[in-house]
């Protein structure tokens, strides 16, 4: 096996190491604003709102996320919507991370003593000040672990910028395998690539939970 | 309706209406919890409800400032219908304080931050002066010096002394207790109940669910007997336990006495 083929294309490895990188960032961050909205809204006092929170969740999570990433990008252009396959990925992953963040939210939420509400209300604060001031601090920390994990998820889900031919880490991949036919280093070489991603993210929300833990 | 009501009421109710239940009725589902609550409580005055658990105590000081919403009957607390459409409730709730049972601090907050919070947020108090008059209610109620310790590390008895702090922190012209002692330690609660005590002289008007019929004596100006989602009796003090009328009354006091 010749692993110079990592070596020999290093520069489009690297390339697809940031794209999966950036890809990932971007999917985050959707999907955490996303979540921090929704979450509190499967609690609000308006029936409306709660529904319309619940119809999210419940319809993005349990479709493939592959499914919502072909749908941005070759079916949204039938609507009108244009996105590039990066902002197409972004859209799916971030869409579907968003929806499993806010049931783990949600869950923290519900975890939380009413007390607490009801002390924050009796003050005067509003539902979003009682979310944002007293009920969501105490409710994230509790839900560190699953967040971690679904962070990872994010990461691995970038992996669907291969099928929209991203040239993100497996897009990479697959493109030197076909030209070179060193399928097993790539892949592995892939794989390699991913970790060194997803083992740093999983040590920094074990390094901040027993960060909380310890106050 | 919507001014205050400036004729007398009932007994020891001279002077302005601090808060006013008309014929309120409230249900959790089937359980009709409150049967018609007629109540006055004159600003200024220092009402101690007691009564058998489950009576509907918690409940009824709920109903006040609308963390329970009543399904009849009317509210007036400081002029405000609580239960009309369009009342702005939170502007009423930032003039009465509420102090409950399990205390309810914010866990993630310092005993400071605690005290401190609604002032800044919900009244835009500048931070600097909402935490001076934040170190000072602490001190008033005895955790001067640990105004830097998350609740976890308080006992019992601190963390309710902040959160009595906490509720004051608003400047409330009410106070409302739900059992506050009830949750403590023997050893502790004598020293919630002084804090309370003093507030008694203050001039606020207080609403105190509880069971300490000591401090009920000695501070109430009067004693609202709740049993079973009516007000069975309201007298002072002394007669209250001198003197109740009531079978209903003579029974828990027997219980309790
Ligand atoms: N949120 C609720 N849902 C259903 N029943 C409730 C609720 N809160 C209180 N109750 C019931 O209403 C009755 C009165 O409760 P409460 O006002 O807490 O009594 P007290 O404070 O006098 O012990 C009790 O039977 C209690 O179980
Ligand atoms: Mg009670």
């Amino acid at each position: 096996m010749s692993w110079d083929v990592l070596a020999d294309n290093a520069g489009l490895f690297w390339h697809g190491f940031q794209t999966t990188l950036l890809l990932a960032l971007a999917s985050w961050a959707v999907a955490a604003s996303l979540s921090i909205v929704v979450a509190p809204l499967r609690v609000a006092p308006l029936a409306a709102l709660r529904a319309a929170a619940t119809a999210y969740v419940e319809f993005t999570r349990n479709v493939p996320p592959i499914v919502i990433v072909f749908f941005a990008y070759f079916a949204l252009p039938n609507l009108g919507v244009e996105l590039s396959p990066f902002a197409a990925v972004v859209a799916g992953v971030g869409f579907y991370g968003g929806a499993m963040f806010a049931e783990i939210i949600r869950s923290g939420i519900s975890a939380i003593p009413r007390g607490q509400y009801e002390s924050a209300t009796a003050q005067g604060m509003s539902f979003v000040q009682a979310m944002r001031l007293v009920i969501l601090p105490q409710a994230l920390r509790l839900v560190v672990p699953p967040l971690g994990t679904e962070t990872i998820n994010i990461i691995k889900n970038t992996s669907l910028g291969a099928a929209v031919s991203m040239g993100e880490i497996l897009g990479t991949a697959n493109l030197v395998g076909s030209r070179t036919f060193a399928y097993v280093v790539v892949f592995v070489g892939a794989g390699v690539l991913y970790l060194a991603l997803t083992l740093p993210t999983a040590a920094a929300f074990n390094a901040l939970e027993r960060r909380l833990a310890r106050r | 309706m919507g001014q205050p009501e400036m004729h007398g009421a009932g007994i020891g109710a001279a002077g302005p209406v601090a808060i006013e239940f008309r014929d309120v009725h409230k249900r959790y589902g089937d359980l009709h919890v409150l049967k018609g609550i007629d109540l006055r409580v004159a600003a200024g005055e220092v009402v101690v409800v007691v009564g058998p658990s489950g009576s509907g105590k918690s409940t009824l000081i709920r109903c006040i400032n609308r963390i329970e919403a009543i399904d009849a009957g009317d509210i007036t607390v400081l002029g405000v219908p609580v239960a009309a459409r369009g009342t702005d409730i939170r502007a009423l709730r930032r003039r009465i304080g509420m102090v409950f049972q399990q205390f309810n601090l914010y866990p993630h907050k310092t005993a400071l931050e605690n005290v401190m919070l609604a002032p800044v947020k919900v009244a835009g108090v500048p931070r600097g002066e909402a935490e001076q008059r934040a170190r000072e209610l602490l001190r008033r109620v005895g955790i001067g010096e640990k105004h830097g310790a998350y609740p976890a590390a308080l006992s019992g008895g601190q963390q309710q002394r902040v959160a009595i702090a906490r509720a004051l922190a608003m400047r409330p012209e009410i106070i409302l207790f739900d059992e506050p002692t009830s949750a403590l330690d023997p050893e502790m609660i004598r020293e919630v109940l002084d804090v309370m005590r003093g507030l008694a002289h203050t001039g606020i008007t207080m609403v105190v669910v509880s069971h300490e019929m000591g401090f009920a004596r000695e501070v109430a100006d009067r004693i609202v007997f709740v049993d079973d989602g009516m007000i069975v009796e309201e007298r002072p003090p002394l007669e209250f336990f001198d003197d109740a009328r009531h079978e209903r009354t003579k029974a828990f006091l027997s219980k309790i006495l």
